[in-house]
């Protein structure tokens, strides 16, 4: 559709990652290598899921659409699974790698804690999921044309733009929330962000009605972020606070010398 | 990811294939250069992009030329909107992306003839002065319009397959259709078309530039090639093919005539009554000359040339008689006696035919001679033979460059007396309606090959008158005149071939074997074959496929069957009977019966190609005036596709939100990192932890 929508649905699906990134990731080189781990631990379970996707589509009849559907919702809840279980297995990772780093370090404070390997490592499997989900539709958007000449809907491009930004906080949010569940041993937290995630991947079965997919994965990401400011130690106390600007007058009244 | 798929499209996995709908057939016109000029038409390097609207009414144009909102423009032009006032009024505007015509008979005109009024004029014969010169005497063409040499700057595509065009009809419909008179909404139906020249300017330009790819680059690209192919000729004798220059107690009488045709799109050119009715004469001709000339040989030779690429300046023949005139050709211009050209003879009015010739050299005798030869030959037959005006010059013929090398006495045969006959000369409309060959429905192909058409008949009839001429002038005795007849037969299955369907029986048992098992790219393909000359075997696959079926019909006409072996038909040097220099040796399918295929056969006959490429390019003279500069432009791809478009406000919208929503994000992001201690600071905080 030209490169006006090209530069449009790129700023609307990853202008929010790129905040995020620059403002609170790019400084500390430690965060950007976990962010990068991160994508790649979200990549390999992509890879995984397309591997069983492309052998059970090989081995089926490409003829019956029914079982193509059938097969589709399976692959669409095996990848869901699998990337959260790889959510896990990184969250594993990074706590046997949490002591390495340690002994390894100057301070004898940790250099990252969890909470903020939760968000980077949240936001790295944002950043791969949004790419891969929306690349592919950016680079069409280039062309002189836009959907709709078989009677798909012409917002095709900008859906899938707010979803591609849903799903990228989405993925920050359940990080965090995952991360902070398996710490404190809170499993239903666990089993609320799996299913959350089947939620709002099994909702865009509904396009292309547009708004039957796109306000449900808003509404659960509002949800999602108010968890996982809560679990990252925010309160409502503290955004009142902040928002009406009496912020100085509490952090003095607040420091203890140390 | 799959996530994103509705459930209705659960196989169509391209964002691509929702978007544009690809056009398969695709005919375009390109460009083609000569010493001076360009023609043609040439697409942006990225394509062209327009709102689609079709050319129906005057309206029509009015709205695309001026009061639609919606420029650029991609026209569907009607048949019957495609005329030079239209299509120069589109070249002079900037609304016009591109056109694509509808190629059919509804609504076409009663004539039309994109070539020039005067064809060739420059190339002929130039002895003639200003009152007969460039047509001032007599209009050959008077019906042509120039739209073929005239250069545009978008492409122009045309439509031949009705589905496709149905598909057009229906999206302009869907999306593009004024309602009420009021302009139709966003999102609009669009096309893209994809042309893109390489070559620019002219021939000079672009040999030029190719010659310094060649030297200076690593990889060079060519720009443009010259127009080429290969001549055919055979001789009722056969001539030593490695001896060049002056043969010796040779004199030979030619008849010729062309091979080639065009129109104003590529590699389209049906050529029916300008091309395949001068084609099958001969052919005829030389089916019903044979057999007399082996039992009563005439005492001079009659030589028989099809000369490629006449529509260009004369190409083919332009060669030969350079040929000739360097001593590098089996005979020399010395050897040659006279020169019967068959021009178009397909729409006989009233049974008679024009014996055209030259005005300056009609004053000698011999030319006088030639004439009542044919008329004498004509008396037993039901034709009548007349010649026009004294003062009326040489219509556009191959015989005019023979004239230009030497004086030498000569005829050129045609159904019309002053300008031609044929209303749809070198367009996409001369086919074989045009030539009255109609078949009678509920006939099998093969039943179609054999079927004898008045028009077949009539040919048949040209060709004995042809033949007997040609005796005469030979100096064969009368008395053996009336043996030669031309078989009515085989100028049917030569009509059919083509004009209707070259992938026929007959055809099929006279080319080589792995000619006919070829696939999709033999020159087999279905359909009528087209004649336009192409760049020949060096640059495109196959061989042009009407000189490879001119060549082995001939075999077939003029061969003898041996009982060589395929390795020994591919080397017959290496044997003793057999001789490389005066004879081709063939390796045919034979005729195929029900069962299974032929038994594929040697046959031997004296049919030779010779290379028809303009001399220009062997002397590097790519400015030359005397010769034919004709080139094809290179291109990398040719295609169209339709797809919809949404309004610019909709993109600057999008554009909009997305910068606002990047901004938002930026400000959000900063203001809550700069208050982080303030906001996730919380009382389960544990000292070891760091923000």
């Amino acid at each position: 559709m030209t490169v006006a929508v090209f530069f449009g649905c790129t700023f609307i699906a990853f202008g929010p990652a790129v905040a995020l990134f620059v403002f609170t990731i790019a400084r500390d080189p430690l965060r950007v290598i976990f962010l990068i781990a991160g994508a790649f631990f979200w990549l390999v379970s992509l890879l995984l899921s397309s591997l069983v996707w492309f052998i059970t589509v090989q081995i089926s009849n490409k003829n019956s659409a029914t079982q193509q559907t059938g097969l589709l919702i399976f692959g669409v809840v095996l990848s869901v699974l699998l990337q959260e279980a790889f959510r896990y297995g990184y969250y594993r990772l990074l706590k046997k790698a949490n002591e390495g780093l340690l002994a390894l370090s100057q301070e004898d404070t940790m250099p990252i804690s969890i909470r903020q390997l939760a968000y980077v490592s949240g936001l790295g499997f944002g950043f791969m999921s949004g790419a891969f989900s929306v690349v592919n539709i950016l680079s069409d958007s280039l062309g002189p044309g836009t959907v709709g000449i078989h009677g798909d809907s012409q917002h095709y491009f900008i859906s899938s733009a707010f979803m591609t930004l849903a799903i990228i906080l989405l993925h920050m949010f359940w990080g965090v929330v995952f991360f902070e569940s398996c710490e404190r041993q809170r499993w239903w937290g666990l089993g609320a962000v799996v299913i959350s995630h089947l939620v709002v991947s099994c909702v865009s079965f509904v396009n292309p009605h547009y708004q039957g997919s796109l306000i449900p994965t808003y509404i659960i990401l509002s949800v999602m972020a108010a968890w996982a400011y809560l679990c990252a130690g925010g309160s409502l106390r503290n955004l009142k606070l902040c928002l009406t600007c009496k912020d100085k007058d509490f952090l003095l009244a607040n420091h203890r010398p140390r | 990811s799959p996530e994103f798929l509705g459930l209705g499209c659960v196989l169509c996995s391209s964002v691509e294939q929702k978007i544009y709908v690809v056009l398969n057939e695709t005919v375009p016109c390109v460009r083609l250069l000569n010493a001076t000029h360009q023609i043609g038409c040439q697409s942006s390097i990225s394509g062209d992009t327009g709102v689609l609207h079709v050319l129906e009414t005057e309206s029509d144009l009015d709205w695309i030329l001026s009061s639609g909102p919606h420029p650029p423009y991609m026209v569907i032009m009607e048949t019957a909107f495609f005329n030079r006032s239209v299509m120069m009024r589109m070249k002079n505007s900037s609304r016009v992306a591109g056109v694509a015509v509808i190629i059919s008979k509804t609504g076409l005109a009663d004539n039309f003839s994109p070539h020039t009024t005067c064809p060739n004029q420059n190339t002929g014969v130039c002895s003639y002065g200003s009152d007969l010169a460039n047509c001032n005497g007599t209009v050959w063409n008077p019906l042509g319009n120039g739209l073929s040499y005239e250069d545009f700057s978008f492409p122009v595509f045309a439509l031949k397959d009705e589905n496709q065009t149905q598909v057009l009809r229906k999206c302009y419909e869907d999306h593009n259709q004024r309602v009420n008179g009021s302009a139709p909404q966003y999102p609009l139906c669009a096309m893209q078309l994809f042309s893109h020249m390489h070559a620019v300017t002219d021939t000079v330009t672009c040999m030029r530039r190719t010659d310094l790819q060649n030297r200076f680059s690593i990889n060079p690209e060519v720009l443009c090639d010259p127009l080429s192919d290969f001549n055919v000729w055979t001789s009722t004798r056969p001539l030593n093919n490695s001896a060049k220059g002056h043969a010796a107690d040779e004199s030979v009488v030619i008849a010729a005539t062309r091979l080639d045709g065009r129109s104003f799109f590529w590699e389209q050119a049906p050529a029916a009554e300008g091309t395949v009715s001068g084609i099958v004469t001969l052919l005829a001709t030389i089916q019903a000359l044979y057999p007399v000339t082996q039992e009563a040989p005439p005492p001079r030779n009659i030589f028989f040339s099809f000369f490629q690429g006449e529509a260009f300046d004369y190409i083919g023949s332009s060669k030969m008689v350079y040929d000739m005139e360097k001593n590098d050709f089996v005979i020399d211009m010395n050897n040659v006696h006279s020169m019967l050209e068959i021009g178009q003879v397909g729409l006989l009015s009233g049974r008679s035919l024009w014996m055209h010739s030259d005005p300056v050299s009609r004053q000698n005798k011999s030319v006088s001679e030639m004439m009542s030869r044919m008329q004498s030959a004509a008396a037993g037959l039901k034709l009548t033979v007349n010649h026009p005006s004294v003062s009326q010059p040489l219509p556009p013929s191959s015989f005019q460059r023979f004239l230009r090398a030497r004086r030498i006495p000569g005829l050129v045969l045609a159904d019309h007396n002053t300008s031609f006959t044929n209303r749809y000369y070198e367009s996409m409309y001369d086919d074989a309606e045009n030539l009255n060959v109609t078949y009678p429905s509920g006939l099998t192909p093969d039943e179609q090959l054999v079927y004898e058409t008045d028009a077949a008949k009539s040919l048949a009839e040209v060709a004995t008158l042809v033949a007997r001429s040609l005796y005469l002038q030979a100096g064969g005795e009368e008395n053996n005149l009336n043996n030669i007849t031309a078989d009515p037969k085989i100028v049917a299955q030569v009509l059919y071939g083509f004009l209707v369907q070259k992938n026929n029986s007959w055809f099929r048992s006279l080319l080589p074997p792995e000619v006919t098992k070829k696939g999709v790219n033999s020159i087999l393909s279905p359909g009528p074959p087209q004649f336009y000359i192409g760049l020949g075997p060096r640059v495109h696959g196959p061989a042009h496929s009407v000189t490879r079926f001119v060549q082995y019909i001939l075999a077939n006409l003029t061969g003898t069957v041996t009982n060589l072996t395929e390795s020994q038909c591919q080397n017959p040097s290496e044997l003793s009977t057999e001789n490389k220099d005066l004879f081709s040796y063939f390796w045919v399918s034979g005729p195929a019966s029900v069962n299974s295929t032929g038994e594929p056969f040697c046959v031997r006959a004296s049919v030779r190609l010779s290379e028809a490429v303009s001399p220009a390019f062997e002397l590097l003279e790519y400015g030359s005036r005397n010769y034919s500069t004709w080139t094809e432009s290179r291109w990398k791809s040719i295609r169209a596709r339709i797809f919809l478009v949404a309004s610019r406000e909709l993109e600057m919208l999008t554009l909009g939100v997305g910068v606002a929503v990047l901004l938002l994000s930026l400000l959000v992001t900063y203001f809550i990192s700069s208050k982080a201690e303030l906001l996730f600071s919380s009382a389960r905080e544990t000292p070891t932890t760091t923000y």
